[in-house]
């Protein structure tokens, strides 16, 4: 592959400037918001004088030297963009931590700001002390160390997380993309197919269900399908080319594509081959579907289409009438995104987002729609469809079905009502 | 005697070379073989319908005591709820427009209650209670939903025979279950 040579020389000064500007930041301790804080620091830096025809102050003085960030960390000026934590939950040992999906571009989730869901804390594992046990109906019990599974032959994906409860069916509803569906992220998974590690151990006939264990202190259990297991689930050690992150399994998680969230399950100890599910609490009393007549749906599994424009979106501003482009995410469990469909005017009609290429199978795929705002108050909102043909539904039509005591798999359109000053809000709120 | 002993000699040799065998199977001789020892210390999970349930047993009154030391903080005194989920009450509240869901009027069996406490609870210290002392909270919570006798004792078998309430209210996935019409135009 042949690569223009001024593409290093230009990224080199590019580092370099980002270099000087958080060095400048930092001595004239003007840390300042991006983001939706743009005009902010524009103002800013229009009272330094960095402006044209100004010489910028980080152009006069050298930035900080090589090693000032032995691993690396945003721009001070993204301080902001961190994960969307409630301040008031009940507890913070069982509890989830949001995407600012409003704040990211692309379909990749920084490691940093990945959703976090855990039922008994994040631990700390020594990865020399963590061991994998293999057992149930298989020929040879195996024991592995985090050694022995780095030598399988390994495979990459980019594949979607999403929490079954994101969000819930209740008001009140969120203000942001991050309130409403932030429990969902991407990442390129680094690991073995889980298939190849049964197949070391031998599968007897009867093995239906893999019961997977978390060395957390909620000791987290979910039966998976021995399809699904035999299909594309993996054992994952990194995520985003590092080893993955304490409150993402380290040093090894279980990952099941498409499938809710909890079933993936982190700090993974345990694969437990069985005839009949375990029936935990997780899988029986927590993560089920309450219907309107009592009855409750089990082992639902798979993550239905859905999208949402995530700019413009709730809690930001369109500054002016004119040029917009509207962006946003869509995902689906069961394979990939077939179309985006976006409305400006309420669902009156609707047109076809471009996707961003690649669409990957159980990731996320970007779409964009290319829009001028009449500076009129108007309700945008996308819809997704996927290669089963399936279509994302209204909030209306989930609640018609399913009532609004079911707690999971709330894959509503949810629209964005834009005022006439710009301001961006829940049109559901 | 020198023929047995050549016998076991024999079935030595073919367990040996059933190993070497077993092991040859294995595509890429990764790993070592788990030992009964090490599997019985990790093997937690108890089925549904109480499979591999353990040995011990404890009364309504003894979990009583253990529950007010280990749980009731979170839980409540009588498991009403608090930090922790509400564990009590609800039974027949789940078709109504505000369902209770609790061990009582929820769960489907009740071996996963000695499986979940034995796992995850008390919170700040799983694992550290006794089988016995697991037997007991379960017998505890399962009284105070009425479906235990207050001079009950419970052990693997009695666990496992206990029918709950909500067992037969579970069903299927049968998503999609809701069709968007996919209108383009004059929607």
């Amino acid at each position: 592959m042949t690569k223009p040579p001024d593409i290093d020389r230009n990224f080199g000064s590019a580092s370099r400037r980002r270099f000087m500007r958080e060095g400048s930041a930092l001595l004239g301790g003007a840390v300042i918001a991006g983001g939706l804080a743009g005009s902010e620091a524009r103002a800013a830096a229009e009272n330094t004088g960095n402006l044209p025809p100004n010489v910028p102050e980080w152009m006069k003085t050298p930035g900080d030297p090589m090693g000032t960030q032995p691993y690396g960390a945003p721009s001070p000026f993204e301080k902001d963009v961190i994960k969307n934590i409630s301040k008031t939950l009940p507890q913070y040992l069982s509890a989830s931590g949001r995407t600012p999906l409003q704040d990211l571009d692309g379909i990749i989730t920084p490691n940093g700001l990945f959703y976090e869901r855990h039922h008994g804390g994040v631990p700390t594992i020594d990865p020399a002390q963590h061991r994998l046990m293999l057992h149930g109906l298989v020929d040879r019990p195996l024991i592995f160390t985090m050694d022995d599974i780095r030598r399988f032959p390994s495979e990459s994906h980019i594949y979607f997380l999403e929490c079954s409860g994101n969000p819930e069916y209740k008001k009140p509803y969120g203000k942001t993309a991050s309130d409403l569906v932030g429990l969902l992220s991407c990442a390129e998974w680094t690991g073995v197919s889980l298939k190849l590690v049964l197949q070391e151990a031998g599968l007897q006939p009867g093995a239906k269900w893999v019961v997977a264990e978390g060395a957390d202190s909620a000791a987290m259990t979910r039966s998976i399908p021995i399809e699904k297991c035999l299909e594309d689930a993996m054992l994952a050690y990194s995520q985003n080319g590092e080893r993955l992150r304490p409150q993402q399994g380290y040093p090894l998680r279980l990952l099941v594509p498409g499938f809710e969230g909890n079933m993936n399950v982190k700090w993974l100890r345990r694969l437990h081959v069985t005839a009949e599910p375990a029936y935990s609490r997780d899988e029986t009393s927590k993560y089920t579907d309450p219907m309107p007549n009592g009855t409750a749906r089990e082992f639902t599994f798979y993550m239905e289409a859905k999208s949402i424009i995530t700019r413009p979106s709730g809690g930001q501003r369109l500054s002016a009438p004119g040029f917009h482009e509207i962006s946003g995410i869509a995902w689906t469990g069961r394979g990939k995104v077939r179309r985006v469909d976006v409305s400006v005017d309420d669902g009156k009609s609707w047109q076809q987002a471009q996707l961003q290429e690649p669409v990957l199978t159980r990731a996320l795929t970007r779409f964009r729609l290319p829009w001028h705002w009449d500076g009129k108050p108007a309700v945008i909102q996308s819809r997704a469809v996927d290669e089963t043909g399936y279509v994302q539904p209204t909030l209306a039509e989930l609640l018609a079905v399913r009532g609004d005591n079911y707690v999971y798999h709330n894959n509503a359109i949810w629209p964005w009502r834009i005022a006439e000053d710009g301001e961006i809000t829940n049109a559901h709120a | 005697m020198p023929t047995r002993r050549l016998k076991s000699a024999a079935l030595a040799v073919a367990a040996l070379l059933c190993v070497t065998s077993a092991k040859a199977q294995s595509p890429y001789g990764i790993g070592r073989v788990a030992t009964p020892a090490e599997i019985a210390g990790w093997d937690i999970d108890v089925g549904g319908e109480g499979s591999k349930l353990p040995p011990g047993s404890g009364s309504v009154g003894h979990g009583s005591e253990v529950f007010g030391q280990q749980c009731a903080a979170c839980h409540g005194a009588k498991g009403e709820g608090g930090i922790g989920d509400r564990l009590v009450g609800g039974q027949g509240t789940l078709g109504t427009p505000k369902p209770v869901r609790t061990v009582g009027s929820y769960w489907p069996y009740a071996a996963t209650l000695f499986d979940y406490i034995r796992r995850a609870m008390p919170q700040n210290a799983p694992q550290s209670l006794s089988n016995d002392d697991v037997y007991a909270v379960s017998a505890y919570i399962l009284s105070l939903n009425g479906l235990l006798p207050a001079d009950a004792t419970l052990d693997a078998k009695s666990l496992a025979a206990i029918k709950m309430p909500n067992r037969n209210m579970f069903v299927g996935d049968p998503r999609p279950d809701v069709k968007n019409p996919e209108c383009m135009s004059n929607c």
